[in-house]
């Protein structure tokens, strides 16, 4: 059998999603050797024009030419999978969904024509198929590894849907909420990072996005019981994640 | 066939940067007409969104400008929150958020040393391939990148978006037991540093001289890292400082139509801020350890070649391990893990050392605290003018030796880039060279 080829692209993100794979300091050097890295521009200037076996997306689509370049890594993988709230979501910069995307431009930018952007910010997975979508901002190294490992012996990730609710139980952490009244969108937060805020002593902020049937109508109650208003409660659910959040808040 | 003619050339997209691009040449004859670092990692609009938000919500937002530097994003815009509140963190809060600094730093710099620079050096496309001849190199480049990993994730939760840092503190302060690991880990991180030292002195330099003014933090105390003045030294040796307020008088950016990073210059002049800078700025305030490093990578005082960054970047992670380790010894935990910073309408600025250059954040408040206008100025715009003049410089150079063919210009602008760290994605992403020869 000939060895896998593995390609990593990046749309609008801040790289932090593949830092994570240069980040497996234990594991990098292994797994570089049951793969050929054919395409990661951030670690080599070897770079070859697939197709690829397996290809890692991070970042959203914000821009023409990005809608363009997604099509084309598509088609040629043989697996796409998205890695990080940015391609899984869109991301932070996915708040100009819900502002005037020109009056963005002019606010950052003195000549905004220079500058072609879509009005919106968007998934991987809105323009494409995608294989496997993995959640976080950032993604979590030890899900990441998961990932490859499951598509690189042909089955499927393990990766569950449930809240970081179970995440703190597992971990053995006193509930933020219940314990000290800290407002924490753990109940409705797609575990995987761990619940590490909770362990810090914070709320969970959300940066792995919604979880599999969160429950938002129950929870927002409590965040306005716990000292937040309504303008609080708008902004925590309009972070990295915000336009999948946003998508829950409406069905 | 002879390559002196005019010429155009196209490199797809730059390696081993952080980020994406692509460079534009224009070469005629012996002479480059025009050379264009163009960024075209999409525009974010963080200052646009930040309008807005509550005050206590920057740290966590700007992290996301970049993943490599998230820590430089919290502590700039921590500094500047806390300046517009008028409130000062004091030891030993301060020695905390120095900590988690350092952690950065080791992380960062034995990244671009060992995965993204040495293989420039050596002759290789990736670490993966240099690992195939020098195992125990890259093992050990990748141990000293985790050892600032540990730091990272002890102190702020995980190492990239850390989660502990807040406005004034943290969310929770460690124990003094807590910290115990990361000692052991440290010492062998030291160890570490110090081959590192070793192994990029040993490195072949071409001789190459940058002349954009420097600009780093100067403190009268430490080498700066999350605190100092900015401060100026200017190709013709005058020095002079400025407070950190008058930031924007003096740093000014610039769109032009290649690039959706703002370029900036500094009193009218080009400017060049990261490690080089730091080293001919606050060289005499490194710890005896990081000075004996100093001498042991033959590292010149006031080093104007871009080459030979890597040798600061070995000598700052030698630093930052002995100041992590000096900071967890001397540790006696805080009554409170932050101190509070009530909102109160006004404008707060705050500047700190990124790996790659200084970072500066300012921000306006109204009297909710919500934040009202954000400005966000990172290294890698600032640099951006300085890397141009200095690719022009290389390529110029090499013309006038000899004959290169297009690969070989290319090869040597990437490495002329690469040896300035550029962080795209903070700056906007790299590189797709194309160079027109006319």
């Amino acid at each position: 059998m000939s060895v896998p080829t593995l390609a990593v692209f990046k749309l609008a993100s801040c790289d932090g999603c593949q830092l994570t794979l240069l980040d497996c300091e234990d594991e990098l050097l292994t797994l570089a050797g049951e793969v050929r890295i054919a395409h990661f521009l951030e670690a080599s200037s070897a770079l070859t024009p697939g197709p690829y076996d397996l290809a890692l997306v991070e970042g959203s689509v914000t821009t023409p030419a990005d809608a363009e370049r997604v099509r084309e890594i598509r088609a040629r993988s043989r697996r796409l999978v998205t890695i990080g709230a940015c391609a899984t979501a869109g991301g932070i910069q996915a708040l100009r969904n819900f502002a005037d995307v020109e009056e963005f431009t002019r606010a950052v930018y003195a000549r905004p024509d220079y500058i072609d952007v879509l009005a919106t910010s968007t998934p991987v997975a809105d323009h494409v198929d995608v294989d496997f979508e993995l959640r976080g901002c950032p993604v979590d190294r030890g899900q990441l590894l998961e990932v490859i490992t499951a598509y690189l012996a042909g089955r499927k990730p393990d990766i569950p849907d449930h809240s970081v609710c179970f995440a703190c139980k597992r971990r053995g952490t006193v509930c933020v909420t219940v314990a000290h009244g800290t407002p924490c969108l753990g109940p409705v937060t797609h575990a995987g990072c761990g619940a590490v805020c909770p362990a810090y002593g914070r709320g969970c902020y959300g940066c792995f996005g919604p979880s599999g049937s969160p429950n938002l109508r129950a929870l927002i109650p409590l965040l306005h019981r716990d000292g937040m208003d309504d303008r609080a409660v708008e902004r925590l659910l309009r972070t990295f994640n915000a336009a999948a959040f946003d998508r829950e808040v409406r069905s | 066939m002879t390559h002196r003619g005019s010429r155009v050339l196209r490199v797809g997209s730059l390696a081993r940067v952080e980020g994406e691009g692509s460079l534009h040449l224009r070469v005629a004859g012996r002479r480059v007409e025009e050379a264009q670092l163009r960024i075209y990692e999409p525009p974010r609009f963080f200052e646009a969104f930040l309008r807005g938000r509550a005050h206590t919500e920057p740290p966590d937002i700007t992290a996301r400008v970049c993943g490599i530097c998230p820590v430089a994003y919290q502590m700039s815009a921590c500094r500047a929150i806390e300046d517009a509140c008028g409130v000062t963190v004091d030891r030993p809060l301060r020695d905390l958020r120095r900590l988690l600094y350092c952690g950065e730093w080791i992380e960062s710099h034995a990244l671009h040393i060992y995965l993204l620079h040495a293989p420039d050096f050596l002759g290789f496309d990736s670490a993966v391939e240099l690992a195939r001849t020098q195992r125990a190199a890259v093992e050990r480049g990748l141990r000293l990148k985790q050892a600032g990993n540990a730091v990272l994730e002890l102190l702020g939760g995980r190492a990239i978006h850390p989660v502990n840092v807040r406005l004034g503190g943290f969310h929770r302060v460690p124990a003094r037991d807590e910290l115990r690991p990361l000692v052991e880990r440290l010492r062998r991180a030291a160890d570490d540093a110090w081959k590192t030292v070793g192994l990029v002195s040993r490195f072949d330099f071409p001789d190459a001289s940058l002349d954009a003014d420097f600009f780093a933090l100067a403190s009268p105390t430490a080498y700066a890292i999350e605190d100092g003045t900015p401060a100026v030294l200017s190709a013709d040796g005058a020095r002079r400082r400025f407070p950190t307020d008058a930031f924007l008088d003096h740093v000014r950016e610039e769109q032009v139509p290649h690039s959706t990073a703002l370029h900036s210059r500094l009193d009218g002049r080009r400017h060049l801020t990261g490690p080089l800078a730091r080293f001919a700025i606050g060289g005499d305030r490194l710890s005896p350890t990081a000075r004996e490093a100093v001498s042991e990578a033959r590292l010149e005082a006031g080093c104007r070649n871009p080459y030979r960054s890597v040798l600061v970047r070995a000598v700052e992670v030698v630093y930052a391990v002995d100041e992590a380790l000096r900071i967890i010894a001397a540790y006696e935990p805080p009554d409170r893990a932050h101190v509070d910073v009530p909102p109160r309408p006004g404008t707060g600025h705050g500047v700190t050392e990124a790996p790659r250059g200084l970072l500066y954040h300012r921000y306006r408040l109204d009297t909710e605290g919500t934040v009202t206008d954000a400005c966000l100025v990172p290294p890698t715009a600032q640099n951006q003018g300085a890397i141009e003049d200095d690719l022009v410089r290389a390529v110029e150079r090499t013309l006038a030796e000899g004959d290169p063919t297009d690969e070989e210009l290319t090869h040597l602008c990437e490495r002329a880039i690469r040896n300035h760290d550029p962080c795209i994605s903070c700056s906007a992403h790299f590189l797709d060279l194309t160079i027109d020869r006319v």
